[in-house]
């Protein structure tokens, strides 16, 4: 990464991801992650959403030795020092799926799906995955 | 006949058009996101114990762990390897993926 | 892909001379990788690289400069935490030729 990319003064956005699918079915999980990493180099206003399946990107205690796939749970914990520090889950989401705050990985905030709603209405980007 | 499912039931109809279309006797498997059903206390957990009542209901025990839910299955959920897979596709005459 | 030789051993590599297998990675290797890159490798700068193993272990992910510039301080102190300190030991960049000689691939967003 380049340093020259921070130094471009231009004015702070926010920006919103949307996780909805579960991480290994699929690579929106692995990809979203991945743009939220780069993305953070733009030092931005960043927030990430978890709602549907993407709340089951963050569940503790994933194992993928046997299926022969990277665990990248433990990568959401370090987007902390990437200075992206907001996570919100949907409470809604986390009850359909047995889930609650203790299965998770990450501090998180929970949040209702009109609290969520209302988070969006503030963004001036969103991006889904 | 043994029915496989490998989509979330949150997100695709694929589990309840299996259960709508197996069998009494069946067995289903559960594989890759479709491992979700299994978990206890979801908004499917009822659905899954009544296929159990006519069906047996087994689970790829390496994609729960690999989705860190293999310790919130449904109990009587039968947990197998990939060796078991196999022997469950052999001793059935036919098996229907529902994607 | 390309491959390095060491010990009669080949090991296999990406175009970019990075790993392929984080798990091939011993201190020899480390050490023909560095040459690669014309690094004598000094015991700073053998912390930087096992540091770099151990952030990797705990986050599955390579940092970004500026991470691991901010990780390093926390961890080492501030008279190590900074930019020139970690580019006069890796002048093409830090992040960049110490995760290689580290055995990490590429830093997410390294251009």
């Amino acid at each position: 990464m380049s340093e020259e990319m921070m130094e471009g003064g231009g004015t702070i956005k926010k920006f919103c991801y949307i996780n909805r699918k579960a991480p290994y079915g699929t690579v929106y999980a692995l990809e979203s992650l991945e743009v939220v990493l780069i993305g953070a180099a733009f030092e931005q206003d960043v927030s990430l959403v978890f709602v549907d399946d993407g709340v089951f990107q963050i569940t503790k205690g994933q194992d993928t030795a046997g299926i022969e796939q990277k665990n990248f749970s433990p990568t959401y914990r370090a987007l902390e020092m990437y200075d992206v520090e907001k996570l919100y889950v949907e409470r809604e989401a986390l009850e359909a799926r047995g889930l609650s705050e203790e299965d998770l990985i990450v501090d998180v905030q929970v949040m209702s799906a009109a609290e969520i709603r209302d988070l969006l209405e503030e963004q001036d980007v969103v991006l889904s995955f | 006949m043994l029915h496989t499912v490998n989509k979330s039931p949150f997100e695709k109809n694929s589990l309840e058009t299996c259960f709508a279309h197996a069998k009494e006797g069946s067995a289903i498997l559960l594989i890759e996101d479709g491992v979700y059903a299994a978990i206890q206390g979801s908004v499917f957990s009822d659905k899954v114990k009544q296929a159990m009542s006519t069906c047996t209901v087994y689970a790829l025990e390496g994609d729960l762990k690999a989705r860190g839910v293999a310790g919130k299955v449904i109990d009587g959920i039968q947990l197998v390897d990939y060796a078991g897979f196999v022997d469950l596709a052999c001793q059935h005459d036919k098996v229907t993926a529902w994607l | 892909m390309g491959t390095i030789s060491i010990n009669g051993k080949s090991i296999e590599t990406d175009e970019e001379g990075y790993l392929t297998n984080i798990g091939d990675w011993d201190r020899d290797i480390a050490g023909e990788l560095a040459k690669s890159e014309n690094i004598d490798m000094t015991e700073s700068h053998w912390e930087v690289v096992d540091f770099l193993r151990e952030y990797y272990q705990e986050y599955q992910i390579a940092p970004a400069v500026r991470v691991l510039t901010k990780a390093i301080g926390k961890k080492l102190g501030p008279e190590k935490g900074n930019s020139k300190y970690l580019y006069e030991l890796f002048p093409y960049g830090p992040a960049k030729q110490a995760c290689k000689i580290a055995g990490l691939p590429k830093p997410t967003g390294c251009i």
